[in-house]
């Protein structure tokens, strides 16, 4: 049984980590606010985006040469993975889940003899993929600069990936990301960026009467070669609003479970010591009380 | 005349959306003017400013810079994504 001065002792270095936990809890949540507020904001233009990318896919067909940000390289052998995490860790297992994910389409396609490439942003991703596959990793960015994620973040990203992509260094690329659900749950994700994933299209993906009067200025192909690359940042810029959402929202579960914890560790440390002061009390009085006696 | 819906969006918000007159557009190939019932139409932008007339051919326009992206006409109005869009404070 340790003694009263070190249960003493215990009990205020937990507080004070209570007290850390606690505080850290309360600035993810005021930054949760504001992260989930600029992630909602953005949703608009990444949906309507969306619709003008169905609606012009739908019009243009696929020939050898339709932009390759489209159609593709015509090869899969090469996929680069672009994995989102923090730049801060104490986030529960915020940055492991995106991870893990990407690490499983990363064997997923080793095993099937492709090569694999990793895009690092965030700095958080780095120790486990550099454990795993060392020299895979091509480029990083860092985000440790910025404090919120802004559009030319974005931007800057995309505009390195889709140079690398011209310039041949990969065929397919994946974005890895946590989708915010909820302050409780965020969903890592899988997405393919490079080359545009269509959406079914189909006859029934545009209503053709509407859709076929549309009067293009420049050309719809010169629009789309416009667009394809703007779609790629948007798609980045979503993920890392997302990712900023979902970071702040499993940090502040993550601090809440830690204060909560450091509260029942307390309480367990307190009662063991009014015990043991309870029992040096009552040993102290029958030293007294047998002395009086043998008087 | 019915006014036309116009929406202005950027990557990082919803900037303005609204039912005006008529919406003067900086399109690539040259300026257009959108008033409601306008063709379905697309066009890429280029740098320069948005006039927004709010009731009539004779008000003072409002003007909104924007930067790269591109306009939409169709039967729900006018939808504009721009990259950057400067709101005069």
């Amino acid at each position: 049984m340790a003694s009263l001065k070190a249960l003493k002792g215990r009990i205020a270095s937990v507080k004070s980590t209570q007290k850390i936990t606690k505080a850290m809890k309360m600035v993810a949540a005021a930054k949760l606010r504001r992260a989930q507020q600029a992630a909602e904001a953005g949703r608009p233009y990444a949906q309507r985006m969306e619709q003008v990318m169905a609606s012009l896919a739908s019009k243009v067909t696929i020939s050898p040469q339709s932009p390759k940000l489209l159609a593709g390289t015509g090869a899969e052998q090469t996929h680069l993975l672009v994995v989102c995490t923090s730049d801060r860790g104490l986030a529960g297992a915020f940055n492991s889940n995106i991870v893990r994910a990407a690490r499983r389409v990363a064997d997923d396609l080793v095993r099937q003899g492709r090569t694999v490439h990793f895009y690092l942003v965030g700095r958080k991703g780095r120790a486990v993929i550099a454990r795993l596959y060392p020299r895979q990793i091509v480029a990083e960015h860092d985000t440790s600069g910025m404090k919120f994620a802004g559009f030319s973040d974005a931007q800057a990203i995309a505009n390195d990936i889709v140079q690398r992509f011209h310039n041949g260094q990969f065929d397919v690329a994946h974005l890895f990301y946590a989708h915010f659900q909820s302050a409780l749950v965020q969903e890592p994700v899988a997405q393919q960026i490079i080359p545009v994933p269509m959406p079914e299209a189909g006859p029934a993906a545009a209503p053709a009467g509407a859709s076929a009067a549309i009067e293009y200025e420049p050309d719809e192909e010169e629009i789309l070669a416009q667009l394809l690359p703007r779609n790629v940042a948007v798609q980045i810029f979503r993920a890392l609003l997302e990712n900023a959402a979902s970071e702040q929202g499993s940090r502040m579960t993550a601090m809440d479970n830690a204060t909560r914890n450091a509260g029942d560790m307390i309480n367990r440390l307190s009662i063991a010591y009014n015990r043991q002061r309870q029992a040096a009390i009552t040993t102290e009085l029958v030293e007294i009380i047998s002395g009086a006696e043998a008087l | 005349m019915a006014d036309l819906h116009f929406e202005l969006v950027t990557p990082e918000r919803l900037v303005r959306a609204d039912d005006v007159f008529m919406v003067v557009v900086p399109g690539t190939e040259g300026d257009f003017g959108v008033l409601a019932g306008h063709a379905p139409f697309m066009s890429t932008l280029r740098n320069g400013d948005l006039a927004i007339y709010r009731s009539g051919m004779n008000d003072t326009p409002e003007r909104i810079p924007v930067e790269g992206g591109f306009a939409e006409v169709n039967d729900r109005g006018l939808t504009i994504l721009a990259e950057r869009a400067d709101l005069p404070a």
